[in-house]
């Protein structure tokens, strides 16, 4: 595939046709583009799929402002930010906003709350509908004044006209105001009279998070409920050898064990009565297992499987040798929720509701109806909060199980709590990865040449309505297989995301060797491949700067042609007093930029780190990151997800892979797949938010996590001259480099 | 039966005595505050307070709690009138998800019942047993100094 196109400037619609003879059939689970075909008018976000305001908006004649999104609250506080964008459009206080999140009985269908898009496209159409629903409001009090619109003042639910008279929204909106389509474009309010739009505004999930109330499925106690849980095989491929059931039915509380084919459960009345009978039917069950693989060589035999190649940029360069080349390894990586994966369900009456922590309701509608061969009005998910998932993790596969153990216990609502070594070992992996480089420098010391290639599995095995991506569906009598992956196509790209760097270089190509079949599970973990593309990328730019005799930051600075990115860059270095940087024993500094998927969030983290030679052990004195999320709704929240984004990769970055071996997964719980704990924290953490007030949302959940990696990795080569390029950069690694 | 004292009542248990507290809690009492994390004390989303002390809730049988004081987030304060370390994690916004957090504030709250003026040192090694997996471990600290009344940072953000 060539493309001498930059990215950003390609619509996915041109760029989807442009590659249709290339790219075959990717999956429907991949996006929300791929969900429904695009209107003739392009409407603003996710407008698009759902094009009347009244799917968005409602005012109820009690004057209750409802807004609706198909996204869903994991922790990153978009409940709160939709809330600010819709008040801020309809001029009412934020409290007067109730905002119902993915429900497929309710909400529009936007997909999967993921890629960091729910800024640009849930909080893009709930910000333009609400301006048309304005609108309508004004023209319907004028008309019913007799006076002309631009005479009236709209504030706190209310229209006045200069006469005195006034009348509530609800008063002016009948049953069908709102029922009309959304237009191209709205008049949105003058981002210098903004009075919700980038204030301070507290979460409105935190307290009762902070309180005991009921803040996640895991809290859902229906009247009836039973409680179940699943018995998982010893390994992926396995198949009940024999079961003796009998002996668990008959323990305190057990109601039912449920068999279909290989997918054993057990239902209790109480919680700690299903606990001791998947104990009892762990023990009496055996199983047919197929080993897994070993995980020596783990890199060799990632490039030794049967891949597609896609050519993502070919750029002609004149370079006649190479300067430096390197290869960076990132292992398997977990989502690791604190909580593991949750959900109810209840059948009755022919169809079966599931209350689910998914980040798709309905792909996952799809993909259950599938599986229960039962028609889509049968079927409802509902979202409930769960613990913090960071991308595909075991969220579906638990709505699978309930939704299973349901439809075998008609009218009794059942939930099923996932063990946490069931979490470790069967959520789908951030998948290993390789990424080599080369590049060629000129006399200047600037880059003419790059020839980058990055091996990776998928990332995108989210449900996408297809029953053979819910682990259950494997066992089942009537079974279903896995679908085969398929890349993510470019711009946005699954393993391939941000393999292009965001640098000017003459001479560039880009290959993207796409493995379908992995040998373990995976699928989107946070940020994709961006985070082992970046971590290559950046570290690779500072071994160049390196060889070039020049500043990390000015180096990049010269390869850099988006004035954002210098911006970001340059506040990034600022804040971090890099130029003031005073070099001592033991310790280092390192910088690392990109723009996430190269067309959201910029982001520049800068780190400053103390290594221990004897132990091996980094201490991070410092981090200073700024981002430039475009049109920032409410920057606390911004900066909580650039803390924690830069935190947890720190943490993928020092400590984590998921460790296997022919017996099964062997990361089990948190002392086999250790995560960083308080000691592991940076000593400070600073965040600055470069605020771009009327251009679009570009998101920021994710753009921390490539940064980060590079930026440790940087900060380490400065302090000690090691350069580590394969994930994590545990104390061993680093002692280990260190002793060479 | 056995007799537990939750949050300054006493109530009687009817089940088995080997139970965790954790599943008496979520499921008898009807308390959400203490989570299931792993079930091996290795997290403390779970994390109680026991006669001062925390305790994993997730690994504690009842028989072990007969006549012992056992506090829970819910023991601290409402929504309406929250605790003043409540109040400090929802000031700080420390939480993302929010799954670890109340064993984070019964963790801190421990902490501070011994110690009303621990140093940030020891507020970081008290802290060491809790996980969280969003990253918001920054403003958890800054959430308990706050309480303590130091506000103002070594995370500041």
């Amino acid at each position: 595939m060539k493309n001498a196109i930059p990215p950003r400037q390609v619509s996915r619609r041109e760029f989807l046709g442009a590659c249709a003879g290339v790219v075959v059939g990717f999956s429907l689970s991949s996006r929300a583009w791929a969900q429904a075909p695009e209107a003739a008018a392009p409407l603003p976000g996710s407008l698009r799929q759902t094009p009347f305001i009244d799917s968005w908006i409602r005012i109820a004649p009690d004057g209750t402002i409802t807004v609706f999104t198909g996204k869903v609250e994991l922790g990153q506080g978009i409940k709160t930010a939709l809330i600010q964008v819709a008040a801020e459009e309809l001029v009412v206080p934020p409290a007067r906003i109730a905002l119902v999140t993915a429900d497929t009985a309710r909400t529009p269908n936007e997909g999967y709350t993921a890629g960091s898009q729910s800024m640009s496209n849930s909080a893009t159409a709930v910000m333009n509908a609400a301006a048309q629903a304005r609108e309508i409001i004004a023209d319907l009090a004028a008309t019913k004044f007799g006076v002309a619109v631009e005479s009236l003042k709209l504030g706190d639910g209310n229209v006045r006209a200069a006469d005195g008279r006034s009348a509530t929204y609800a008063e002016l909106v009948a049953e069908q105001s709102l029922h009309v389509t959304a237009k191209p474009t709205s008049r949105l309010r003058d981002p210098k009279t903004r009075s919700v739009i980038g204030k301070p505004l507290q979460r409105v999930d935190i307290p009762a998070k902070v309180t005991g109330g009921v803040a996640y499925v895991h809290d859902l106690r229906l009247p009836g409920m039973l409680h179940a849980r699943v018995l998982r095989p010893p390994t992926y491929r396995a198949s009940v050898r024999s079961l003796a059931a009998a002996g668990v039915e008959k323990m305190p509380g057990v109601v039912k064990v449920v068999r279909n084919g290989s997918f054993i459960a057990v239902v209790a009345e109480r919680e700690y009565q299903s606990v001791r009978a998947l104990e009892e039917l762990t023990r009496v069950t055996t199983w047919d297992t197929q080993p897994l693989g070993s995980a020596a060589d783990l890199y060799g035999q990632l490039v030794s499987l049967p891949h597609d190649d896609y050519v993502i940029r070919d750029t002609p360069g004149g370079a006649s040798a190479w300067t430096l080349e390197a290869s960076y390894r990132r292992p398997y990586q977990m989502h690791g929720a604190i909580g593991p994966s949750c959900a109810v369900a209840q059948f009755q009456d022919g169809s079966v509701t599931v209350w689910t922590h998914s980040q798709g309701v309905y792909p996952l509608r799809g993909a259950l109806v599938e599986m229960l061969r039962m028609p889509p009005e049968r079927v409802r998910c509902i979202h409930m909060e769960g613990s913090g998932c960071y991308g595909h993790n075991g969220a579906d596969d638990a709505a699978a199980d309930a939704a299973l153990i349901a439809v075998a216990l008609p009218g009794r609502p059942v939930r099923v709590q996932w063990t946490r070594e069931q979490e470790h070992a069967f959520e789908p992996y951030g998948s290993a990865m390789l990424g080599t480089v080369r590049a060629a420098l000129n006399a200047q010391g600037s880059i003419t040449d790059w020839q980058y290639e990055v091996w990776s599995g998928t990332h995108a095995a989210r449900p996408g309505g297809s029953a053979g991506n819910l682990l259950p569906a494997w066992y089942l009598q009537e079974p279903f297989t896995l679908p085969v992956p398929q890349p993510i196509p470019q711009p946005e790209g699954g393993g391939d995301r941000n393999a292009i760097p965001l640098y000017s270089i003459p001479g560039l190509r880009v290959v993207h060797h796409f493995v379908p079949q992995m040998p373990l599970r995976v699928s989107a973990l946070r940020s994709l491949g961006a985070y082992a593309n970046v971590f290559a990328i950046e570290s690779f730019m500072d071994e160049l700067a390196l060889k070039a005799n020049a500043d990390p930051v000015a180096f990049r600075m010269r390869h850099l042609r988006d004035g954002r990115a210098q911006d970001v860059l340059r506040l990034a270095a600022d804040q971090f007093r890099w130029e003031q940087y005073t070099p001592r024993a033991g310790r280092g500094r390192g910088i690392a930029f990109a723009r996430y998927k190269n067309l959201g969030a910029y982001a520049a983290v800068a780190l400053e780190v103390k290594v221990d030679r004897e132990s091996g052990r980094i201490e991070v004195l410092r981090a200073v990151c700024a981002v430039d999320a475009g049109d920032a709704v409410n920057l606390d929240g911004i900066r909580n997800q650039m803390e924690g984004g830069i935190i947890q990769s720190l943490s993928w970055t020092m400590y984590e892979s998921v460790t296997y071996g022919p017996e099964g997964i062997t990361s089990r719980d948190w002392n086999s797949y250790p995560i960083l704990r308080f000691a592991g924290l940076p000593r400070t953490l600073e965040v600055h938010v470069l605020e771009r007030p009327g251009t679009p949302f570009l998101g920021t959940g994710e753009a921390a996590q490539g940064p980060t990696a590079a930026a440790l990795a940087n900060a380490l080569a400065h302090a000690t001259g090691a350069r580590i390029r394969e994930l994590p950069i545990t104390h061993q690694r680093v002692a280990a480099a260190l002793a060479d | 039966m056995i007799t537990l004292n939750v949050n300054g009542r006493d109530y009687a248990i009817d089940a088995d005595p080997t139970t965790p507290l954790l599943y008496v809690l979520r499921d008898d009492l009807r308390l959400n505050g203490a989570k299931f994390g792993c079930g091996l004390g290795q997290c403390g989303a779970c994390t109680v307070i026991v006669d001062g002390e925390t305790a994993y809730s997730c690994i504690t049988p009842i028989a072990a709690l007969a006549g012992r004081r056992i506090r829970t987030v819910e023991g601290l304060g409402t929504v309406e009138r929250p605790s003043p370390l409540q109040q400090a994690f929802i000031d700080e916004q420390a939480a993302q998800c929010g799954y670890c957090i109340a064993g984070m504030i019964m963790r801190a709250q421990a902490l501070l019942d011994r110690n009303p003026q621990p140093t940030d040192e020891e507020i970081r090694t008290h802290m060491q047993a809790g996980l969280c997996r969003c990253g918001t471990h920054m403003r958890i600290l800054r959430a308990v100094r706050r309480a303590v009344g130091k506000p103002g940072s070594e995370a500041k953000a």
